[in-house]
């Protein structure tokens, strides 16, 4: 008993002596991390070959601003002046002097090297800690010297995943409408570009109307509305090969198409008689399957990434709002409560929240909810946007916004602009002409 | 029969006196004395060069005359204390120096240490004067962290009371304030998964990390828990970037040893 008893005192003298005190670090900063990209060194043989078959005098230096650039717009990233470097890159590259780049604050670096290798490029790259003076990351691409500008993607989308957790979303295209023209007489071609607005391609004279390109899961294939022939119908365009094709025999018209996410069907809203309902067509049977059936206007439909709802705005209530249903047009629900119309919901890749465009007292609004309606936010205002896609990752919208013309009816514009989730991060992207209806594509490197 | 009445009671006395100097601290309350405000001596600067008013200057030399023969401290009244064996030294760390400090004849004020020293209330009222105020605002700036470094150095029954319970809120607030200035959250985490680091560190003193451990290390390696190693790397870059911490100036025991618990979740859902 007296044991006991002593134990018990021994226990509480114990307790007092090793309590481990605990503190809880329940917030942070949200500023940009600061980090080094380095200019990829390079031996004077190899500059010189890429010299000649890629026209550019230092490829190294190239590819590092391809990567700088992409990390500082992502907001996330605060790239450093190269000017303040204390240690030459092609040194850093094999044993950095961590209290250097310590020194000039940087927290992450990225270090590589270019060589020209049987007619090709070898890009190798590092990423270091500097405070915990460790490497993260170690990895080599060998590609044709033309797909320079693609590893500067790729290396930004290892990076961007190792340091901030989601896939990256930098090696990938954007399709849209490129505008050109006086508005009352535009000319309108489907585009196709890498994301940060370089390699632009035309995929369509301008000859008839086109609007709402949208990317299939492979990103080999496109779906748009065009008004051939003054018919509005949704089309089918193959990328690599140029074929198109009119999708279904509707005795109406067939708009805004967007394919569901395993690629096979495609969804969208078919109008007859002043009425409008969404339908999907399989295309490998082209068998054509009704979702809705109400005597309202059903458009705008989006899968959810796992296929089993489908977002789609409607004025059955009276005002145009936004509704989810299952796949198979059952359990439809209202999900938009809030002041002014909603319209063009999007389903986020990660699921998890519906992008929309918002107009209410004559402004126009891009905004997120979640997918039971709670929680929305604006993200941005403006006199006239929409149709916001999302990037892979879920992390940013691209959307296009156009300005008011002038009392002479000039100056109008349609430009394509990003917006981050924390819609602080807005940026103009870059377009060789005019743009509208951007469609963000997957990821092209898996 | 007796043997065994007399074998229980001493057991019984033995328990009860360890019970008497053992069980206090379980129901004792905790201390609320109220903060001892400690005037500090301090030296002009050349900038300043402000002179000592003639009236501050005497009571200045007036109680470095006094220092030479007691050595008070807050709760000992000076009669008590003896010059060679001070009963309650203020400043564990600097006791030698302080009992060294007498020996020390000069009395010009204007070379006093600037070192900031302890006195007692009833001195406290003799040195206050209005025209020595200008001399501490203008040090004041410089003054402030050292007069919270001060402050922090309570009497050795104070810093026993301490030791008893963890931070103080003002400690742990000022802890807290300087990591989350540092922790960059990486904005990319699932924020639907648990997204607690916990990170267990081995302070100096001086708040500098002698060794740091991730405490759910193994699940770094997990296979689709990629995320939780992005979390606790940027943790970890967060405890190196503010190191040396903004610890406490007293009571190295109690939190040499310190668990940080990184949390993401608030910020993440918004």
């Amino acid at each position: 008993m007296i044991f006991r008893y002593l134990l018990i005192l021994i226990f509480f003298l114990q307790l007092k002596a090793f309590a481990l005190i605990e503190v809880d670090i329940t917030r942070g900063n949200l500023n940009p991390l600061p980090i080094a990209v380095t200019p990829l060194s390079i031996d004077e043989d190899s500059k010189l070959n890429f010299k000649e078959l890629l026209k550019e005098d230092d490829i190294g230096s190239e590819i590092s601003i391809v990567i700088e650039n992409n990390l500082r717009k992502t907001g996330l990233f605060n790239p450093l002046n190269k000017d303040s470097f204390l240690q030459k890159s092609d040194i850093a590259h094999l044993k950095p002097r961590f209290e250097d780049w310590a020194l000039i604050k940087a927290q992450a670096m990225i270090t590589g090297k270019v060589t020209f290798v049987e007619e090709k490029l070898r890009v190798e790259f590092r990423l270091w800690d500097i405070l915990a003076g460790k490497e993260m990351m170690a990895l080599a691409f060998t590609t044709v010297p033309n797909n320079w500008r693609r590893v500067g993607h790729i290396i930004t989308d290892k990076v961007y995943q190792r340091l901030t957790g989601e896939k990256g979303y930098f090696d990938t295209r954007i399709i849209y409408v490129a505008e050109e023209g006086p508005k009352t007489k535009r000319i309108k071609k489907l585009a196709i570009m890498d994301q940060d607005g370089f390699n632009t391609k035309y995929l369509t004279l301008g000859n008839e109307l086109v609007l709402t390109p949208r990317f299939n899961p492979t990103n080999q294939m496109v779906t748009y509305l065009s008004y051939f022939r003054n018919l509005p119908r949704v089309y089918l365009l193959d990328i690599e090969t140029g074929v198109q094709e009119v999708v279904g025999d509707f005795p109406g018209m067939t708009f805004a198409p967007r394919f569901s996410p395993d690629g096979k069907k495609i969804i969208m809203s078919f109008a007859m008689d002043g009425n409008s309902d969404i339908y999907t067509m399989d295309l490998e049977n082209r068998v054509v399957e009704r979702i809705t059936n109400h005597p309202s206007i059903d458009t705008s439909p989006s899968f959810s990434p796992n296929g089993k709802y489908i977002c789609f705005n409607s004025d059955r209530s009276g005002y145009q709002q936004i509704y989810i249903m299952k796949s198979d047009g059952s359990n439809v629900k209202r999900i938009s409560f809030g002041k002014g119309l909603y319209g063009t919901p999007v389903w986020s890749p990660r699921g998890d929240l519906i992008a929309f465009t918002k107009l209410h007292k004559g402004k126009f609004y891009i905004g997120v909810m979640r997918t039971d309606g709670k929680g929305e936010r604006l993200l941005t205002e403006n006199f006239y946007q929409e149709a916001p896609s999302w990037s892979p990752n879920g992390r940013v919208l691209i959307f296009y916004r156009e300005t008011k013309t002038d009392a002479k009816g000039e100056g109008f514009s349609a430009k394509l602009w990003s917006i981050d989730l924390t819609g602080y991060n807005e940026r103009l992207v870059d377009t060789e002409t005019d743009a509208s209806d951007p469609s963000w594509s997957s990821l092209l490197s898996k | 029969m007796t043997r065994n009445i007399i074998i229980s009671s001493t057991f019984h006395l033995l328990i009860i006196i360890i019970a008497t100097m053992s069980l206090p601290f379980l129901t004792k309350k905790p201390i609320d004395l109220p903060p001892i405000i400690s005037i500090d001596l301090i030296q002009i600067s050349d900038k300043t060069n402000i002179p000592f008013a003639p009236k501050a200057k005497k009571i200045i030399e007036e109680v470095k005359k006094k220092e030479e023969e007691k050595l008070v401290s807050e709760q000992a009244p000076p009669k008590k204390v003896k010059k060679e064996k001070p009963d309650i030294v203020p400043l564990p760390d600097e006791k030698i120096e302080k009992i060294k400090k007498p020996e020390d004849k000069k009395q010009n004020p204007e070379k006093i240490d600037s070192e900031i020293k302890q006195v007692s209330e009833f001195e406290k009222d003799e040195l206050f004067d209005p025209n020595n105020i200008a001399a501490l605002i203008d040090k004041s700036k410089e003054d402030i962290a050292e007069k919270v470094y001060e402050k922090n150095k309570l009497t050795q029954d104070q810093d026993k009371s301490i030791n008893v319970v963890g931070l103080s809120l003002s400690e742990e607030d000022a802890l807290k304030a300087q990591i989350f200035g540092c922790w960059s959250i990486p904005l990319g985490l699932p924020y639907n998964e648990n997204l607690l680091v916990r990170i267990k560190l081995n302070l100096k003193p001086d708040g500098t990390v002698i060794r740091s451990e991730i405490l759910d290390h193994a699940r770094m390696n997990k296979p689709g828990q990629g995320f939780y190693k992005v979390l606790a790397e940027s943790a970890l870059r967060a405890i190196q970037l503010c190191q040396p911490l903004r610890v406490p100036s007293t009571g190295y025991e109690r939190w040499k040893d310190l668990q940080l618990n990184f949390d993401a979740r608030e910020m993440l859902e918004g």
